[in-house]
């Protein structure tokens, strides 16, 4: 057993308007610049609908994420070795700019030097790469946004894989949903798999994939080798870039900036300890629908004393091992398993999560052809298909969908009888396995949401060993084992008061 | 006249060497985040794909052909049993046909990054530059086929690739070899010493990183804090 330690986010998807805030902080931040005007590190798609870049989840077509071979081996699914060198030229799975959009701009000057005339002045779109008029604006990051455009273009969505979607063109049996997507900071993480320059890698302490900008040559397999199309070419500077987890903030034991300012509240992150031993062994299950289940299986129980010894033996800090047992992840994705990985048929092993939204009841409730109130309706007759949900975070498995839906019901009917019935409906909860004390807290996760309960990110090991130094110094008062050191109490942590604010149990200090 | 040969096959490799290592050597060191292959693919799929692959395969089939071709001493391909004019005749064969896929992928690319918006938009001079140069280079190469054609002892490839060995190993007398070829030869020469001086100040540095440790090395890469 190896532990290592990663910081895993989850999305309350249930939750999630679809503001776009999350792509607006984040785009502020980080990809403001020329080469990058494209490039979304967060996005907010639409769901049913065929995403950004268009069609993204057709790994037939890109050739994104690994496949097993019949002996169980993994290979990228562009091709091994020899194959990705050989397309060094050119690489016949990459998109291009178009697949995403042309960037462009107004001529915002214009509405201010135009003279006086009888038309009123208009601001017309130019592309960002030539600075030549566009006529027409044919993309943009959000271009399905609120179930833009025509079905049939939407319905190209390859989570209708299995599903007779044609009902779903009728405005009576319409659905949609939200979803954010950033990058995975996946386990098995294909982009680092095919890199010919070895210059993108996972960070031992806490799973953030990075490139190194030193180290891109540009010969970009990266882009059509991530399946989740997570990371941009810069056509400005010919190397390649992605989330970076906004990793200065979480050094500082702050959120990302997506989760730091999503309105709905929907964002949690939290550590995941895990086996990395067993990574290989877990990405190559044979069947695709027990993948889910497979993840699982390789994250450790951070209650687990043997674990623990385990974990102080990789080198992993106690405020680590305590941030893991805060974790909101953990409790979401494992204790209570509402919350589920987005398509782990890439056999990537992602972290970001996702909680499956609810939806209205269908006409028949409705009716009153079901009217008891006491118990949770069947989760099939939901507005968004289960089958859809299932293609997009089981690789097509029904029942963990169903039994995360059917938790969030009973949360939901519970907490009702609770607080307007005043009556205690515990026959609803032993149906789908939980307890009163476990719905409570989920309730207090999911509905109050709070801050220090959203975000329990530790500072980092380079605090950290910021402070052992700091203790070698004179006047450096900090203990070199037992981990207690807090940031706000350490002489050296003085130059950063901004930053030590929220520590890893998420008391402001 | 031997004042100017001397020059520029004498000096003027020396010059063009110097600004190669030395050049390549302070770019890698100072300035990594410009050192990249600078793909287009991206703004433009059309005519990469048949344009860049024509042109790499030729180009290093070339490449390798003119360094062994050159380099190797008169001694060793005879001891492999390969007479002079067979080994003239074995270049004019490969390097006519690399040469001939290299030109087509050549003219592709040039023609896209001339022609077409995006990629003319997003070109430093540096980068047409170089494809003239080598457009150039490759014309003056195919062109100096029909000559050899017309000495098949192989006598003036003798005299190239003294003067070659000759550079390299610090050896006097390698202008006045180069005095009496071929005016097609000496134009060649010419431009492929300015295209080692230009090297290293153009996208061309990417050939340093040509990736082959990544068919060695493992899939995943984990990188601890130092």
């Amino acid at each position: 057993m190896k532990v290592r330690a990663q910081i895993a986010m989850v999305l309350n998807l249930d939750k999630c308007i679809g503001c776009h805030t999350c792509s607006v902080t984040c785009k502020r931040v980080w990809t403001s610049r020329k080469g990058v005007e494209y490039a979304w590190f967060n996005n907010v798609e639409t769901k049913p609908g065929t995403g950004f870049p268009r069609d993204w989840e057709n790994q037939k077509r890109w050739k994104g994420g690994w496949v097993r071979d019949a002996k169980g081996n993994l290979t990228p699914a562009m091709g091994g070795k020899a194959k990705v060198l050989s397309r060094i030229f050119a690489n016949p799975d990459m998109p291009e700019i178009d697949d995403y959009y042309e960037p462009f701009d107004y001529d915002y000057g214009k509405l201010q030097d135009s003279p006086e005339r009888k038309a009123v002045p208009t601001a017309r779109p130019h592309s960002a790469i030539t600075g030549e008029r566009m006529e027409k604006i044919e993309g943009g990051p959000n271009w399905e946004d609120d179930l833009g455009g025509e079905f049939a273009k939407r319905a190209e969505d390859a989570n209708f894989q299995g599903i007779e979607k044609e009902i779903y063109s009728q405005f009576e049996n319409t659905f949609m949903m939200h979803l954010p997507r950033l990058c995975e900071h996946c386990l098995n993480p294909t982009c680092v798999a095919v890199c010919p320059s070895g210059a993108i890698y996972k960070r031992e302490e806490d799973g953030i994939v990075l490139i190194d900008q030193d180290k891109c040559r540009g010969w970009r397999m990266c882009v059509s080798g991530c399946p989740y199309k997570k990371i941009y070419y810069n056509w400005q500077t010919g190397k390649s870039e992605k989330c970076i987890m906004c990793y200065p903030r979480v050094e500082a034991g702050m959120p990302t900036l997506c989760a730091e300012s999503c309105v709905g509240r929907i964002r949690y992150m939290g550590v995941m300890l895990y086996d990395a031993d067993r990574i290989k062994e877990a990405a190559a299950t044979e069947q695709e629908k027990d993948l889910y289940e497979a993840q699982l299986g390789i994250f450790l129980d951070p209650f687990d004393e043997s674990v623990i010894e385990a974990a102080r033996k990789e080198g992993i800090p106690e405020s680590w091992l305590e941030a893991a047992r805060n974790s909101p992840v953990y409790k979401m994705a494992v204790e209570w398993k509402i919350a589920l990985p987005l398509h782990p048929e890439y056999r990537t092993l992602p972290m970001i999560w996702y909680i499956p939204p609810l939806s209205p009841i269908q006409a028949a409730w409705e009716n009153g052809q079901i009217e008891d109130g006491d118990s949770i309706p069947d989760v099939r007759s939901l507005r968004i298909p289960i089958k859809y949900l299932a293609n997009l975070f089981t690789s097509g498995s029904e029942e963990p969908v169903a039994l995360a839906l059917e938790r969030m019901l009973a949360m939901r009917v519970y907490m009702r009888g609770l607080t307007v019935d005043k009556t205690t409906n515990t026959a609803v909860l032993a149906k789908v396995g939980l307890t009163e004390k476990l719905v409570k807290l989920m309730y207090r996760y999911l509905a109050i949401a709070s801050y220090e309960d959203r975000f329990v990110i530790p500072a980092s090991h380079r605090e950290y060993a910021n402070s052992m130094l700091a203790s070698l110094e004179p006047g450096g008062g900090c203990p070199l084992s037992g981990g207690g050191c807090s940031l706000s109490g350490q002489k050296s942590g003085q130059q950063e008061p901004k930053l030590v604010q929220i520590t890893f149990n998420g008391k402001k200090k | 006249m031997n004042y100017l040969n001397t020059l520029l096959f004498g000096y003027y490799p020396y010059i063009a060497l110097s600004a190669f290592l030395l050049g390549s050597l302070f770019r890698y060191r100072t300035d990594q985040s410009t050192w990249r292959s600078g793909s287009s693919q991206f703004l433009r799929k059309r005519q990469l794909r048949a344009g860049s692959n024509l042109f790499h395969a030729g180009i290093l089939t070339l490449l390798a052909g003119h360094t062994i071709g050159l380099l190797t001493p008169p001694d060793i391909y005879h001891l492999l049993g390969l007479s002079t004019s067979a080994k003239q005749l074995l270049a004019v064969i490969v390097g006519g046909a690399a040469g001939t896929l290299c030109f087509a992928g050549l003219v592709i690319l040039l023609w896209r990054r001339l022609t077409d918006a995006r990629i003319r938009a997003t070109s430093s001079r540096m980068d047409i530059a170089v494809l003239v140069l080598l457009l150039v280079q490759l014309v003056l190469g195919l062109m100096t086929i029909p000559v050899s054609l017309g000495h098949l002892d192989g006598a003036q490839m003798l005299l190239l690739s003294e003067w070659a060995q000759r550079i390299v190993t610090f050896r006097s007398g390698a202008a006045d070899l180069v005095l009496g070829v071929h005016w097609l030869f000496k134009a060649h020469l010419l431009v492929g010493i300015t295209l080692v001086a230009a090297f290293p100040f153009s996208r061309l540095v990417h050939v340093f990183s040509a990736p082959v440790g990544y068919a060695w090395r493992a899939y995943q890469i984990v990188r601890r804090r130092q």
